[in-house]
């Protein structure tokens, strides 16, 4: 335990957790334009699971990690449109239908890795992209500015986010059309179509979340390799209060906990590894009971629009 | 108008008395309508994959149905999936999406082989039954943390029950390479992650000779009944489904909400519990991993196929029990790997859970209709 107190280790800390963060704030931020628009997207984690399949394949096979990353958000968008046919188009109950997208995407990842690629194999993911000048700082350089350029777009999508959410017309339109649809319809807006679009950009998003696992983070791809990430983003959603600098503490907050657990191990601390594993999953539900704050909670958030009702 | 049992019947309407088939036909048609539209995108998938898609289903149907072990074990699938299916019938009937059958069957099981083994010289009138009133309390326990989170806090239950699912799950490998190991394995040097087998006299018994169908299938039918008789003849299936149906009227009429969301997770948990117990005491006899089979989601597919009622479920656990084992059948036959089973499944819910907007506007249009057959007569 004498380890853990020394520098190296803390800023070790910090750097896996910069990392680990990566696919929970496109997934979270993403899931924040899908939830703040009033749809539910529960089919996350499917879309990050096939999208990381997507971009592992394609960057095995091409070579080109560009290509896998634009696989992984085509691969997105697809699932995206299928996602708002069914919730927006067709009004059905969200819950259910992002839990069959889920499982869409958990069997065709596994088939597909199954058929076309067989065993667990690992490719070169993006290199660490050290940022000049900022990298040479002691200790915190080497903790914050050499990683990947995934990783630093991740945490330029939260002010972007922000931005188009509160600053551009745009964010307005999603949030009226989240609170108050039949009021956003009667002004001209289409509130399905700004839902459509909502649940296609936190798609996309998604999407780059699942290539930052398996090209960028892991470097590989198995079965269900998201273990339920992609859930626990849904629920950041909630306990960031449908803000992405919300979402942002709670991505670090979840990442810390997960790095310093990785650390323990590593150090050889004697805790029995799946009793470590638990952790994360049981912040997820902490989290959940003491984000109560649902004054912010969109007010259609889970509702169909139907013109003429209510 | 919560429940056609209390509503007034109607002077002007003959269509109201009679039984309404159309409804029935209806809700029939629609879901199969989804299987199928699943299975055609199924088959495209098949042809990309480079298989024949001809040759994989009726390996499919040849597994599930061509012979008695085929037979049986299909039904041996369909048991899990039926009691899961009824509990959450019970849930989604009170608006409560239970997606935590996983861990509910998990922490059935391991409840159902830590009991017996530790009392394992009881006699078996008394150690059977009560294991699976344990397999059955351990997972409505499992059940009623994300119901009371629900009700109390306001915790969306999916995303907790998700989480309870891979919190069971880790639980259970701690379980199996630690305190529950079989003493054998680790004597013998092997250390698989497995309990020891369960004592003879909670084993249940098999029903056809050299398969390995058991009385469970029997328990699970009479459940399913019961979660009928339950849901539609008693008050409190009755407040559940009220509930369900509309909270505010139900809160209105004096109902307690929060009370009956937590029950039924609760009841939900508990039927996925007894599935696990089942399971354990009729064809492992042991607690190993991979007991779920995925059984907890699958449960929740022929739940919604068989249109929330416990009875529709009967029909709709076994032709997913038949798909499960054809599935195996099929990957042996024509190298698909099984996890294409997943995927379709995963398009049915998508189908299925579409489909209602069809049934929806349809029973709009008739009310609509009904209204205005009852102002012509009253003019």
């Amino acid at each position: 335990m004498k380890g853990l107190i020394s520098l190296d280790v803390i800023s070790g800390i910090i750097h896996t957790m910069i990392g680990l963060a990566t696919p929970f704030l496109y997934a979270a931020i993403g899931e924040t334009f899908a939830q703040s628009s009033g749809v539910v997207n529960l089919g996350v984690d499917g879309i990050m699971l096939l999208s990381a399949f997507a971009a592992f394949y394609v960057s095995l096979v091409s070579g080109s990690l560009a290509l896998g990353l634009l696989a992984a958000a085509v691969v997105g968008l697809l699932m995206g449109l299928l996602m708002s046919l069914v919730s927006v188009t067709l009004k059905a109950e969200q819950g259910v239908s992002g839990i069959g997208l889920y499982m869409f995407g958990l069997g065709m990842s596994s088939l597909l890795f199954k058929v076309l690629i067989g065993t667990v194999k690992t490719i070169d993911g993006f290199k660490p992209l050290p940022i000049p000048f900022l990298s040479d700082i002691p200790v915190v350089g080497k903790m914050l500015f050499r990683t990947n350029i995934l990783v630093y777009c991740a945490f330029l999508l939260v002010p972007l986010a922000w931005w188009v959410l509160n600053k551009t017309t745009l964010g307005l339109k999603i949030k009226a059309v989240g609170q108050a649809p039949a009021a956003a319809d009667s002004l001209g807006i289409s509130v399905n179509g700004i839902r459509y679009l909502s649940v296609c950009i936190g798609s996309v998003l998604a999407g780059i979340a699942g290539a930052s696992l398996s090209i960028s983070l892991l470097n590989l791809f198995q079965d269900n390799l998201t273990a339920g990430q992609g859930f626990i983003a849904v629920a950041l959603v909630y306990f960031g209060g449908w803000s992405p600098v919300g979402v942002l503490g709670g991505a670090l907050l979840f990442s810390i906990v997960n790095s310093f657990q990785l650390w323990m191990q590593v150090l050889g601390a004697k805790i029995p590894s799946n009793i470590a594993v638990m952790l994360p999953y049981l912040l997820t539900i902490v989290a959940l009971t003491i984000s109560v704050n649902r004054a912010r909670q969109p007010a259609a958030l889970n509702k169909p629009f139907e013109r003429g009702e209510s | 108008m919560l429940s056609p049992e209390r509503e007034p019947a109607s002077p002007i309407s003959s269509r109201n008395s009679s039984f309404d088939w159309s409804k029935v036909v209806l809700n029939v048609a629609l879901p199969f309508a989804g299987v199928a539209a699943a299975l055609v995108l199924g088959a495209v998938m098949l042809l990309l994959l480079g298989a024949n898609p001809l040759a994989a289903f009726s390996a499919i149907i040849s597994g599930a149905f061509g012979s008695t072990f085929g037979l049986t074990q299909t039904l041996v699938k369909a048991t899990p999936l039926l009691l899961v299916g009824a509990g959450i019938c019970i849930a989604f009937r009170a608006n409560v999406i239970n997606i935590g059958g996983e861990g509910q069957i998990i922490v059935g099981a391991l409840a159902a082989t830590w009991f017996p083994l530790s009392f394992a010289s009881a006699p078996g009138w008394l150690l059977l039954p009560s294991t699976l009133i344990v397999g059955f309390l351990a997972g409505s326990i499992w059940g009623f943390i994300p119901g009371i989170l629900k009700a109390r806090l306001h915790v969306n239950e999916i995303l907790s029950t998700i989480m309870m699912n891979a919190i069971a799950q880790q639980f259970m490998n701690f379980l199996l390479q630690g305190p529950l190991m079989d003493p054998a394995g680790v004597a013998q040097g092997t250390f698989l992650a497995q309990s020891a087998q369960l004592p003879h006299q909670v084993w249940l018994p098999r029903l056809v000779p050299r398969t390995l169908l058991h009385a469970g299938a029997i328990v699970a039918v009479v459940m399913a009944v019961l979660v009928y008789f339950f849901l539609w003849r008693t008050t409190i299936g009755y407040d559940i489904r009220a509930v369900g149906l509309n909270p505010e009227a139900a809160r209105y009429s004096g109902i307690r909400v929060p009370r009956y969301q937590a029950l039924s997770l609760t009841l939900a948990g508990g039927f996925a519990g007894l599935a696990g117990a089942i399971e354990v005491m009729g064809v492992q006899h042991r607690l190993m991993d991979g007991l779920t089979s995925g059984y907890g989601f699958t449960g929740i597919v022929a739940a919604l196929l068989g249109g929330l009622h416990p009875l529709g479920l009967i029909p709709a656990s076994v032709l997913f029990g038949a798909l499960l084992v054809g599935a195996d059948k099929m990957q042996r036959a024509v190298q698909v790997p099984s996890s294409l089973v997943m995927a379709l499944l995963g398009l049915i819910v998508l189908f299925v859970s579409s489909a209602s907007i069809w049934s929806r506007r349809w029973s709009a249009r008739r009310k609509i209709a009904e209204q205005r057959d009852r102002k012509e007569v009253e003019s």
